[in-house]
């Protein structure tokens, strides 16, 4: 049954009825409206609604809130904004790395997890860290290029 | 983007032409493009952004054509209150309609607005010149399209006399432009139908039957009414769902009611087991499609005969397909990503025996969805549930597992061909049969509804078996069948399935899928027992000198003459000229492997005529080789005898990052040319290319799709 939860989100404490139970994607995109994490499958198969929960990116529609609790997330939203841009999202513009973006929050918030713990990663990496990302469009090598290019180009802010 | 003085415009000469592109039905230019006084142009398309940037690429022929800064150009997503009626967004010809019907609509809409220009200032047209919206003669006169937007010039119909500009005075046009929908998407703004939220709206979910054909014998629908901020339990015939506050709240009630409903099983599926022999022995429709009378009188010294197959294939869209429904005492409004807004419209129009103008449909974008996936018949399901709650909007999304198996599928199919040989082993006669469900049965189109639900009501609609297009258009199973090497005669012959027991519709290149790869394949076959190079044997059956372009490209661009030949790898190469008439397409595939097939490498020579955005040609390259070598090596709808047991993406895996080839495009630009579509060019010859690579690879040829490991060993045996 609903109880008061607080989150940290994006930086923010956002305090909210809800179960433990329920999912942080359902919360992040009901009443916190925050919609940039997809909902693709419901089992964490897909990393379409993936956040970042202390710096680890995870399933938010297989996290429930109990979970999620006194730790730091962050959505797409809050990575950054056209006015101060993460560098992923500049490189992501740059190469125009996808086709209909449906996947691309989930994808950009792995990457980020990545590149906080290896800012220099190898191409192989790269692919390895994305597996557990779905991609139906096609777009692969230039998500990996817009990766390199982040990873080149300017360290996470 | 500004013509100098003298260059005002030019009048085509002659008797009157069909008008180009979709102005054929949409004469009206107001209809097209509308300036607004404060500075921007509103442009109506009937086409729709399913993730292959069509909306830049028609922004930058308008933004040409009008001599304006993209930057003013708002594309007015479509809707059936504003649009004009362009069909369904498909078979890559959005360019050619829409573009085309743009490019003339905004042409003439420049020259009125310089004659209008030339009258208020008093000088000759040919003193004026445009740059960025603005109209400006000698000294300091000036004006704009902005200044005369309240005038109304564009109340008329098209007549396509203005001549667009030539291809080397476009500014944008042939130049790759950042896509417009982008930033939203990296910064994670609200882009995306599952993303709408509308003042007081409620959530759905739907109850999807067992199998196809079940039937709801009994509901009982307390225990989902129970759940807190539950609204409404819906039911019509076998179709039941629930609208709540929340989407928690909805779930929760869905739970409640799958478990308190009671079905009866609908018919067997086929055995998938042996999937080619089933689709040969049903009742079909049989039609011959291209014959082409022997000119040799050679004497036919054998005959080769190969059996080739594709199996089911999902859409599987990234997102569950959803919509957005509200009704009103009026009527009803929807919100889909759709692919044909006034299509959907006359199907919710005879399931809710409503005079079409009572609904408004509009577009909003969802995940890319390669052909018919669940986006019409989640509109219906979401009219349905908004029905009992009027006045509300209610957003329906499906579930994975209902977008996986209640979506159309694209359809099973086999193929034999059999080519008769002189004593020389050249091809002298050549037969093609291929065998399927029809590729489409999209709405709009019947005078019964082809959504999924309408079946399923109190009152139920007929179940409408898929058709194929017409040939004209490039045709459905057959789509590619006729082959572009010119073999001194072959029988060409459909076979269309009158029984349907998993449900088909358009995807992605329909039949030639199917069809190019069984023909490479057979192309292969035929080299290897002459001893003819692949690349040479196919040159020396082609005479268009543009397919040879791309045979050549790929080769060269490969290095395919000096491959080196080593254990467990392999080349191979395939070709294809999409729907007989559209874009050029060659494929070089390197693969590696024993037991599971790794694809390397994948070059790709491509001519898809004038090119608008080159950078959008190489992405939907890119993406359709992609995913045509997850279909290749991986995609197969699972069913059992009652159900389709692929419903996620544990059961129905795809391409995965690791296992993406590196992917190279070399473009063949031909400014002079008409623009073809891009986005299906690579499927078929992506599947020929790999399953030959393959075969140099590991000396095995399969012959049925996907290449996975089980199919290795089966064909090794």
């Amino acid at each position: 049954m609903a109880e008061t939860i607080r989150l940290d989100i994006n930086g923010t404490e956002r305090t909210l009825q809800a179960a433990p139970d329920d999912s942080l994607l359902s919360v992040l995109r009901g009443a916190l409206g925050l919609t940039a994490a997809h909902f693709g499958c419901g089992t964490a198969q897909c990393g379409a609604c993936n956040v970042l929960v202390d710096g680890q990116a995870v399933a938010s529609c297989d996290t429930p809130l109990w979970a999620a609790t006194g730790k730091q997330i962050v959505t797409l939203e809050g990575l950054g904004t056209p006015d101060q841009p993460h560098p992923l999202q500049q490189a992501f513009i740059a190469e125009q790395a996808m086709q209909c973006g449906y996947c691309i929050s989930g994808i950009i918030i792995s990457a980020a997890a990545l590149l906080e713990k290896k800012p220099d990663p190898t191409e192989a990496e790269v692919r390895a860290a994305l597996d557990r990302n779905l991609c139906r469009c096609g777009a692969h090598n230039r998500i990996v290029r817009a990766i390199l290019r982040a990873a080149r180009e300017g360290a996470p802010a | 983007m500004s013509t100098g003085p003298g260059l005002g415009y030019h009048i085509v000469e002659g008797a009157a032409a069909p008008l180009p592109g979709s102005l054929q039905t949409n004469p009206r230019l107001s209809q097209w493009l509308k300036f607004r006084p404060e500075g921007i142009v509103e442009v109506f398309s009937g086409k729709v952004e399913i993730g292959q940037g069509i909306l830049t690429a028609i922004a930058q022929i308008v933004a040409d054509e009008l001599d304006v800064d993209l930057a003013r150009v708002r594309m007015v997503p479509a809707s059936t209150a504003a649009s004009p009626n362009e069909g369904v967004t498909s078979g890559s010809l959005s360019i050619q309609h829409s573009g085309a019907a743009l490019r003339f609509a905004c042409a003439e809409a420049r020259a009125l607005h310089l004659d209008a220009a030339a009258q208020r200032l008093g000088v000759p047209v040919s003193n004026l010149s445009v740059s960025d919206g603005t109209i400006a003669g000698p000294g300091n006169l000036r004006t704009s399209y902005w200044e005369l937007a309240g005038e109304n010039l564009l109340e008329r119909d098209a007549t396509a006399k203005v001549a667009p500009k030539r291809p080397d005075r476009r500014a944008l046009a042939g130049h790759a432009t950042p896509r417009l929908d982008i930033p939203d998407k990296v910064f994670g703004r609200p882009r995306f139908i599952q993303d709408l939220r509308l003042e007081g709206m409620l959530h759905g979910r739907v109850l999807k039957p067992p199998s196809p054909g079940a039937q709801l014998t009994a509901l009982d629908e307390s225990a989902a009414k129970s759940i807190p901020g539950v609204v409404a339990v819906v039911r019509d015939g076998s179709f039941a769902g629930v609208v709540a506050e929340t989407e928690t709240g909805a779930a929760a009630a869905l739970k409640k009611l799958s478990a308190a409903a009671s079905w009866e099983p609908g018919d067997a599926l086929p055995d998938e087991s042996n999937l080619r022999a089933w689709i040969k022995s049903q009742p079909v429709e049989t039609t011959p499609i291209s014959e082409r009378a022997s000119g040799t009188g050679a004497t036919v010294a054998r005959t080769l005969r190969r059996e080739y197959s594709r199996p089911y294939v999902a859409h599987a869209s990234m997102a569950p397909s959803c919509a957005v429904a509200q009704w009103s005492r009026d009527g009803v409004r929807v919100w889909t990503h759709s692919q044909g807004v006034y299509n959907l419209r006359a199907d919710l129009a005879l399931v809710f025996t409503l005079p079409p103008e009572r609904i408004v449909v509009e577009h909003m974008e969802g995940a890319g969805c390669y052909g018919q996936n669940g986006a019409d018949d989640v509109a219906l399901d979401a009219a349905l549930l908004a029905r009992a709650v009027e006045g509300r909007p209610v957003s329906l999304l499906w579930s994975r597992a209902d977008e996986m198996a209640w979506a159309p599928l694209g359809a099973a199919q086999a193929v034999d061909i059999e080519a008769d040989l002189d004593a020389q082993g050249e091809i002298v006669a050549w037969r093609h049969d291929v065998w399927g469900n029809g590729h489409v049965s999209r709405p709009g189109r019947g005078k019964a509804p082809t959504l999924l639900t309408a079946t399923q009501l109190a009152k139920p609609f007929p179940r409408v078996i898929a058709a194929n297009p017409p040939l004209a258009g490039g045709g459905g199973s057959e789509r590619n069948a006729t082959p572009s090497y010119n073999f001194p005669s072959w029988t060409i012959t459909n076979h269309r399935l009158l029984t349907m027991p998993l449900r088909t519709s358009s995807l992605r290149t329909l039949g030639a899928f199917a069809n190019v790869f069984a023909i490479e394949s057979f192309m292969d076959e035929m080299a290897a027992e002459r001893g003819e190079d692949p690349v040479a044997f196919r040159l020396r059956h082609l005479e268009d000198p543009r397919a040879r372009a791309v045979v050549e490209a790929a080769a060269r661009r490969a290095g395919w003459s000096s491959w080196k030949k080593s254990d467990g790898r392999g080349h191979g190469v395939a070709f294809s000229r999409y729907k007989g008439f559209g874009a050029y397409c060659a494929v070089v595939a390197e693969v590696e492997g024993e037991a599971d097939i790794r694809v390397r490498r994948l070059v790709i020579a491509v001519d898809v005529g004038e090119v608008v955005n080159p950078d959008g040609v190489e992405n939907q390259m890119e993406g359709g080789a992609v995913q045509a070598a997850s279909w290749t090596l991986k995609e197969a709808v699972r069913f059992d005898r009652t159900r389709i047991t692929s419903d996620s993406w544990e059961t129905y895996p795809i391409l995965a990052f690791s296992e993406v080839p590196a992917v190279e495009v070399e473009i063949i630009d031909r400014p002079e040319e008409k623009s073809l579509g891009a986005g299906e060019a690579a499927h078929g010859p992506v599947a020929g290319a790999i399953a030959n690579a393959v075969h140099e690879a590991l000396g095995v040829r399969v012959r049925d799709l996907p290449i996975t490991r089980e199919r290795l060993i089966s064909a090794m045996a």
